[in-house]
């Protein structure tokens, strides 16, 4: 298979990433190359293989529902582009 | 004393033979003078370190202490670390001084080692030559127009030019071993689950694992013994008594079953790093192991499955870099959406966006059962076949990278030859195994390693191995030429 442009724009678009359309050219070539590369995934018979989503097959680990941090918000939004009155800013959302 | 291994330098700390102090001033003055050259550092900060060289000097004075106290020790800048910045290689993060410590940083400084910097690395650990960082190209001690490897190049060409005697590496798919085998070093990968990932940037969650990088088999067992241990706050961290990694490392080789699969003494190695591989399973016939022939069949589909696993859960990780909570934000933009998109087109690299993209693709919609689950699916074929093979050998031995380093540019320009150089060391992670790679020799004055693959958990073992063919050899201690 081989990816189109307008599939690149889409791609890029989902994943919030704005790209040029000499930058979705010459990506396109490359991401084109590294899917002939996984297309030899395709040829394998993989009827009844379990999905492997984790190198050790265990069960997620819980705790107890108790506080263990501490609240460090000042510390945390200390490295923040924006911030005030203890939130975070981002451009108006709604009007 | 810049020449010590660090076992060695841990004596004469010990003995009161140098400070720490005087030590991380030995190899500050060092880095000031070869770091513009080799820019293994992307961030010293010799006020920080000096500080805990003098906390380090007065616990030993006190009689307090272990091993690593006072040992100075370069730190991979993927590794969050409190109060200096903390890059990942990336202008997305190139203002971010973290507010926490990784638990491997505040397991090194509980120990009382001194971080000498933070070491260069390809963006977000994505590269494996290290020319993706933001912060520039690292240069390969041996030969500086070479790479050296990645992505824990910084690191790895930190201990090669003794600007440091060991340092933490990260490996996702051969990030630790590949670089040590370019630059002639030890280094290991555990086992999944055996190193927290906790303050460790995320690029691939289900393979990501830190490890030590040094000079010798020994010197990693001791790095080991601090960096490794349960953390609650790593759901993936396994809960397993703790162990003393320096335990086996005399244990004699003798009746060893060394596993050579096939599929990695075929084409695609260069036959001058082949030979000397070869060479290293000779000798380690002659210290008293046996060989026998294994099969990893699905092998050759490691690199197709690893680069649609690895860039999916990158794409996931990566989302948290919106431009809202840390990092970097781009000046202009017009709403919301754009921000977003603004800030990380400008924050990101290439290579980073071309994963993101990979990843956002084989998740969309469509494409999931296609790409990602039979990727999923051939990750435990590659599992199976180690199970298989390792009921007739104890480890696995082979090339760790099909080539040695290769010259900066060479490969930048194509992703997959790029990727391609990952053939031997990507399945370890696909199957969660611990793997090393030691120096077994020179092909045109450039290092080559050997890997050394073992079954779960059996770190004590890998180290024991390669500490008895460090004892018979000398590759390991040979140092590139003098650099000044």
């Amino acid at each position: 298979m081989s990816l189109t442009l307008e599939q690149v724009r889409r791609v890029a678009h989902l994943a919030r990433i704005e790209i040029s359309d000499a930058e979705a050219e010459s990506t396109l070539g490359h991401l084109n190359g590294i899917f002939s590369l996984i297309e030899e995934m395709q040829a394998v018979d993989t009827r009844g293989v379990e999905p492997m989503a984790h190198a050790q097959d265990l069960a997620q680990r819980l705790r107890e529902d108790r506080v263990t941090e501490t609240n460090r918000r000042d510390a945390y939004q200390a490295v923040a582009p924006e911030t005030e009155a203890g939130l975070f800013l981002v451009p108006k959302v709604i009007e | 004393m810049i020449e010590r291994s660090l076992s060695s330098l841990s004596s004469a700390l010990a003995a009161g033979e140098i400070s720490s102090v005087e030590l991380t001033q030995l190899y500050l003055e060092r880095i000031a003078r070869l770091n513009p050259t080799i820019n293994a550092y992307v961030t010293v900060d010799a006020e920080k370190s000096l500080a805990q060289a003098r906390a380090a000097d007065a616990q030993r004075a006190a009689g307090q202490g272990g091993p690593l106290t006072g040992i100075p020790l370069a730190q991979k800048d993927i590794f969050c670390t409190k109060g200096w910045l903390t890059t990942c290689g990336s202008k997305m993060l190139g203002n971010f001084v973290s507010p926490y410590d990784a638990t491997v940083i505040e397991r090194c400084n509980a120990a009382g080692a001194v971080i000498l910097g933070k070491t260069n690395m390809d963006e977000f650990a994505m590269g494996s030559s290290n020319e993706t960082s933001f912060f520039g190209t690292v240069k390969n001690p041996w030969d500086t127009a070479c790479v050296p490897g990645g992505s824990s190049g910084g690191s790895a060409a930190a201990v090669a030019a003794r600007l440091a005697p060991a340092a933490t590496g990260t490996d996702t798919g051969g990030s630790i071993r590949q670089p040590a085998a370019l630059c002639n070093l030890t280094g290991l990968k555990p086992t999944y689950g055996v190193v927290s990932r906790y303050g460790m940037i995320a690029f691939a969650s289900s393979l990501d694992q830190g490890g030590p990088m040094a000079r010798s088999a020994e010197d990693c067992a001791l790095l080991l013994n601090t960096m490794a241990g349960f953390d609650e706050r790593d759901s993936t961290s396994l809960d397993r008594p703790s162990e003393d990694y320096c335990r086996d490392l005399e244990k004699p080789l003798a009746g060893l079953k060394i596993g050579l699969p096939k599929e990695f003494f075929g084409e695609g190695c260069a036959p001058e790093v082949m030979a000397l591989v070869e060479a290293a399973i000779a000798e380690y016939r002659k210290l008293g192991a046996d060989t026998v022939e294994v099969s990893l069949p699905n092998m050759k589909l490691s690199v197709p499955a690893y680069y649609v696993i690895a860039p999916a859960e990158a794409s996931s990780n990566l989302s948290r870099f919106d431009g809202v909570r840390y990092g970097y934000r781009a000046p202009e933009y017009a709403d919301l959406n754009d921000m977003y998109s603004k800030t990380r087109a400008q924050g990101f690299g290439a290579e980073v966006k071309r994963r993101i993209l990979i990843g956002t693709y084989v998740l969309s919609h469509g494409y999931y059962d296609a790409y990602y689950l039979q990727a999923q699916r051939i990750r435990r074929l590659i599992a199976n076949d180690f199970v298989e093979a390792f009921k007739h050998c104890d480890v696995i031995m082979g090339p760790t990278s099909p080539t040695t380093a290769f010259r900066l540019g060479e490969k930048a320009a194509d992703p997959v030859q790029m990727y391609l150089s990952d053939i031997y060391t990507i399945a370890v992670n696909l199957a969660g195994l611990p793997g090393m790679s030691i120096p077994c020799g020179f092909a045109g004055g450039l290092p080559a390693g050997l890997q050394i693959i073992g079954d779960y958990f059996s770190e004590a073992r890998l180290l024991n191995v390669a500490h008895r063919y460090q004892q018979a050899t000398d590759w390991h201690l040979r140092q590139p030429a003098a650099l000044d």
